[in-house]
């Protein structure tokens, strides 16, 4: 069984949502998580804060972001247990997130400290 | 109250306490004196009190007794008394200072007694049983009905936790402050345990069970009187147990059958303990850590409260998203999938249970059962079948019938 990360990715971070948008994605995004802790399948997550958020650049300026030319960002990210792909995919597939037009769901497999990928 | 009456629970509640005091000074490599010692006593008070009448002061004359069998032990025993004066000079201190009978030394010597017995070198079962043993008084007969077992094993399983915490050299002593945090997980889970043994047991002595439920809520109490040990999560414990035990009477039937949740007559909850559970809660709320307790505490205290309210389902649901995160265990999963089903809708929870895939396990298959009734019987009473075949109590077995004929009786 290995690790992948499910990433939440939003188009538009920026976008406020009504207090009740939020509180029904909120529930949901709870209720998706609880799932897959229902099935031991859970190992950590966190949430990332839009408020404040700052990019440092190459030239190590520093700006009000992510939401600048690029609008797409990072909302979170869960870690889960799969034994495939398929099944991380799946679990991504439940994402609440996905609601909204033009999100994505990044999958990755976590790297293991064996050194061998 | 006749002396029948007195002596029994007299004798258990100081047993624990005289082999626990007797013990911080013998070590705990001699446990076995402490408790010869113990039991030598009450067989004093058993040849003398129906004769000479009970003292003014029984717990005060056991505890005379006591002291003074132990030094007669002492100087029969030169072998033995060598050991432990080395040990007491060690100390500086005098057998007859360090034999301390007050209140507060009995309190903390039993304290201690509780950080050493749950101790993860020996397996949880024999945490247990050593924790009713030595800190509750029960008899190994008692023991042994507790666990649905024979004498015989629970001697062995006792022999050899002692035998462990002997070899581990674990001394009866308060953990380190900076250790308690680590070292009371281990308390709180044996507690919980024995709690668990008395509440979910299959035991038909009602009695039984409900003296291990009591004796894991005054242990447990034993924590929270004293200030190094009186944490959120303790609180959060015995919330717990307060909400669960609030049930006790109403929970089986007089034939020691288990009466669901949705079946119970409510007249028969104890409100004292429930008011108790949420004052316990209201103190857990402090600290910043949030453990299974208190989750599991929120959860009890919801479940106090019957109406099917959406609001409690939801609360319950959060609470269960939050706990498996946290633990997982596959009837947390179960209840959390139960409780989707009361929040959600029952279409969306069949989807949800169907994933868990516990085939092993009746409860998986009464969870179907249960969601499919109504909207699909013909599955409901396939998945009932599954579920009564995998049930091994006869209470159980007889539940699940009566459910596949009452769809049965609809179609």
């Amino acid at each position: 069984m290995d690790e992948y990360a499910l990433i939440m990715r939003h188009m538009d971070g920026s976008k406020i949502a009504s207090p009740e948008q939020m509180q029904a994605w909120m529930k949901a995004t709870m209720d998706w998580i609880g799932g897959i802790a229902a099935q031991n399948k859970f190992v950590s997550g966190t949430g990332l804060v839009f408020d404040g958020a700052r990019v440092v650049h190459h030239d190590k300026t520093v700006t009000n972001g992510p939401f600048g030319e690029i609008k797409e960002t990072i909302g979170g990210l869960i870690i889960v247990k799969a034994e495939s792909f398929e099944e991380a995919v799946e679990f991504a597939k439940g994402a609440p997130v996905l609601g909204g037009e033009g999100n994505t769901m990044e999958v990755r497999k976590i790297a293991k400290r064996d050194g061998a990928h | 109250m006749t002396n029948e009456e007195l002596v029994p629970h007299l004798f258990r509640a100081e047993h624990s306490k005289i082999v626990a005091v007797l013990c911080r000074v013998f070590g705990f490599e001699h446990i076995e004196i402490a408790e010869d010692i113990a039991s030598e006593t009450f067989a004093a008070a058993i040849e003398t009190w129906p004769y000479k009448g009970v003292p003014p002061n029984p717990t005060a004359w056991l505890y005379t007794v006591a002291k003074n069998k132990a030094k007669n032990h002492l100087q029969r025993n030169q072998l033995f008394a060598g050991k432990i004066s080395s040990e007491l000079t060690k100390h500086h201190q005098e057998f007859e200072d360090a034999l301390d009978i007050s209140e507060q030394n009995i309190t903390d010597s039993q304290l201690q007694m509780l950080f050493a017995v749950c101790n993860p070198v020996i397996p949880s079962e024999g945490q247990v049983g050593l924790a009713l043993r030595i800190l509750c008084g029960f008899g190994i007969d008692e023991v042994a009905t507790a666990f649905l077992t024979n004498k015989a094993t629970i001697e062995k399983r006792l022999y050899r936790a002692k035998e462990k915490l002997r070899q581990h050299q674990v001394a009866i002593e308060f953990p380190p402050d900076k250790e308690i945090d680590n070292r009371l997980g281990a308390v709180l889970t044996t507690l919980y345990l024995l709690f668990s043994e008395g509440y979910y047991s299959e035991n038909k002595d009602n009695v039984i069970r409900e003296e291990l439920c009591l004796e894991a809520m005054r242990l447990t109490q034993l924590l929270l009187a004293n200030p190094q040990t009186n944490r959120p999560e303790v609180n959060a414990l015995f919330a717990l147990m307060c909400f669960q035990a609030s049930r006790f009477k109403a929970r089986k039937n007089d034939n020691g059958e288990t009466v669901l949740y949705g079946d119970q007559d409510e007249s028969l909850w104890n409100y004292h303990l429930i008011e108790q559970g949420m004052k316990y809660l209201r103190e857990a709320s402090h600290g910043d850590r949030l453990s299974t307790y208190h989750l599991e505490a929120s959860i009890a205290y919801w479940n106090t409260i019957k109406a099917d309210t959406h609001e409690k389902w939801e609360n319950i649901l959060q609470l269960y998203n939050q706990l498996l995160q946290i633990k997982y265990s596959p009837i947390a999963a179960l209840n959390r999938t139960f409780a989707l089903s009361k929040a959600n809708g029952k279409e969306i929870a069949i989807i949800e249970v169907e994933k868990l895939q516990l085939t092993d396990n009746q409860f998986y298959f009464a969870l179907l059962g249960e969601l499919y009734a109504g909207i699909d019987d013909q599955k409901a009473i396939e998945n009932f079948g599954k579920a009564l075949k995998l049930a091994k109590t006869k209470t159980d077995k007889h539940t699940i019938q009566r459910k596949i004929d009452t769809i049965a009786a609809k179609a």
